[in-house]
């Protein structure tokens, strides 16, 4: 519940709605997380009279961006908050850093396990260690650094002999 | 620092623009955005080519997603362009309607994709450049060149990360591989001295801070290289003699060839979308 203060306008107030209705937008490819747990939703503010949501790409070539712009412009005009401005910026840079315990916790529930965190950059002929999604295993192996989207990378549990996506650390 | 656009004379010899092409009006940071554009568009192209030709799934999918951050590098570049030469045009006039001698991309970038083994070193030499390069680019006092550099810097680690695992595979594997491996090696090496080469444009920006000297990150790329072929008991070629040309729009006849598919619906259906 957003406590509203007696001096907030009418914009503010849609504002406070538009977050709202953005953060719950879900990112396209892996639809249990949303924009707002990615990361990717960087902020919604007034400017210039008018609402602007501000998000930034996970990769320079992510192609979920056009999809997640229109899905926002999509729920903010569904809910009756009328005409947004979405912008793309890509600074700071996105990190995986950035995405919540309560993301990281529905990925894995999906199946996905998260990306380590603060691994900071890759190494060379280095992988971090992760813990397989479903056994909790850390005897696991890289089969593909790169997976079905961007984000992620083909692993394989010797534990539990299955394999997983890994949301890579970025 | 001059803003205005270079005269024609940097390229004598290049013929009238062809029907339909754009001629850009290139100052020194137009002619360094468009650069930087070209080697991430061209390079991506050419692993896009692989896409559904790959030795193995795995790799497909890899050569088609470093396609892809190449590609949003590129875009990210020419958008930039279009912001600072402000003719009314967008990102995929530069991609779409560029005649061949106004692209400015390392030579390295076009040349075929050979067997998977001249791709993956292709590959590793450009990424142990480029990834060190750009990490010192977000340092730049331009802030769209440094936002960009940020992101990028991330996506060549992990391409470095994996063309340097390739390289060892190659020398470790069979003879075939390392055989394989070592005369891309000898082809290509002739077209990395261009990487660490700048124009005269483009000195004043260096030392106002906008752009890096790539001669800065040359003693990090030398030892990636030493240290990525020893592990995989590659040889180093001997050859010191570089080929260059390729930032100048003096290409060689593989440009062509690439641009006509990649610009083939545009220049037969002038102004189609999706």
């Amino acid at each position: 519940m957003v406590n509203i203060d007696a001096g907030n306008s009418e914009l503010e107030v849609r504002r406070d709605a538009v977050r709202r209705v953005a953060s719950a937008v879900v990112d396209p490819e892996i639809p249990v997380i949303s924009i707002a747990d990615l990361g990717v939703l960087r902020d919604v503010r007034i400017a210039d009279g008018a609402i602007e949501v501000v998000i930034t790409p996970t990769y320079s070539g992510c192609p979920a961006m056009h999809m997640i712009k229109a899905e926002i412009e999509q729920a903010v005009a569904r809910a009756g908050l009328g005409p947004v401005i979405v912008t793309t910026v890509l600074s700071p840079a996105w990190t995986t850093d950035w995405m919540t315990d309560e993301g990281r916790q529905r990925l894995l529930e999906y199946g996905i396990a998260p990306p380590v965190k603060g691994a900071g950059r890759p190494a060379l002929f280095v992988h971090e260690a992760v813990a397989c999604p479903r056994c909790g295993s850390r005897d696991t192996a890289q089969l593909a650094a790169f997976g079905s989207t961007s984000c992620k990378a083909l692993w394989r549990c010797n534990g539990c002999r299955e394999p997983f996506d890994y949301f890579k650390c970025h | 620092m001059s803003i205005n656009p270079a005269p024609e004379s940097q390229s004598p010899q290049a013929p009238a623009a062809s029907p339909g092409s754009v001629r850009v009006a290139e100052t020194p940071l137009v002619r360094f955005a468009l650069g930087r554009a070209d080697d991430a568009l061209i390079l991506g192209h050419r692993l896009s080519e692989w896409c559904g030709h790959a030795p193995m799934l795995e790799e497909d999918m890899a050569l088609a997603n470093m396609a892809l951050d190449l590609i949003g590098q590129a875009r990210v570049l020419y958008s930039y362009v279009a912001e600072l030469e402000g003719a009314g045009r967008g990102e995929d006039d530069y991609a779409y309607l560029r005649d061949v001698r106004c692209y400015r991309n390392l030579l390295l970038h076009e040349q075929p994709n050979g067997d998977f083994a001249q791709t993956m070193v292709r590959q590793f030499l450009y990424a142990a450049f480029v990834d060190p390069y750009w990490r010192a680019l977000v340092g730049s006092s331009d802030a769209t060149l440094s936002a960009l550099a940020a992101k990028a810097e991330k996506e060549s680690a992990y391409h470095l990360r994996h063309a340097s695992e390739w390289m060892v595979r190659f020398g470790q594997g069979t003879d075939e591989s390392r055989e394989r491996a070592q005369a891309a090696l000898d082809y290509l090496w002739r077209f990395t001295g261009e990487m660490f080469a700048v124009d005269a444009g483009e000195r004043p920006l260096i030392d106002a801070g906008v752009t890096v000297d790539p001669e800065t990150v040359r003693q990090t790329w030398n030892d990636t290289v030493a240290q990525v072929l020893a592990r995989a008991g590659l040889t180093r070629p001997a050859q010191e003699w570089m080929q260059s040309g390729g930032r100048d729009g003096h290409h060689s006849e593989h440009l062509g060839h690439l641009l006509s598919d990649l610009q083939y619906m545009q220049r037969a259906f002038p102004g189609a979308t999706w």
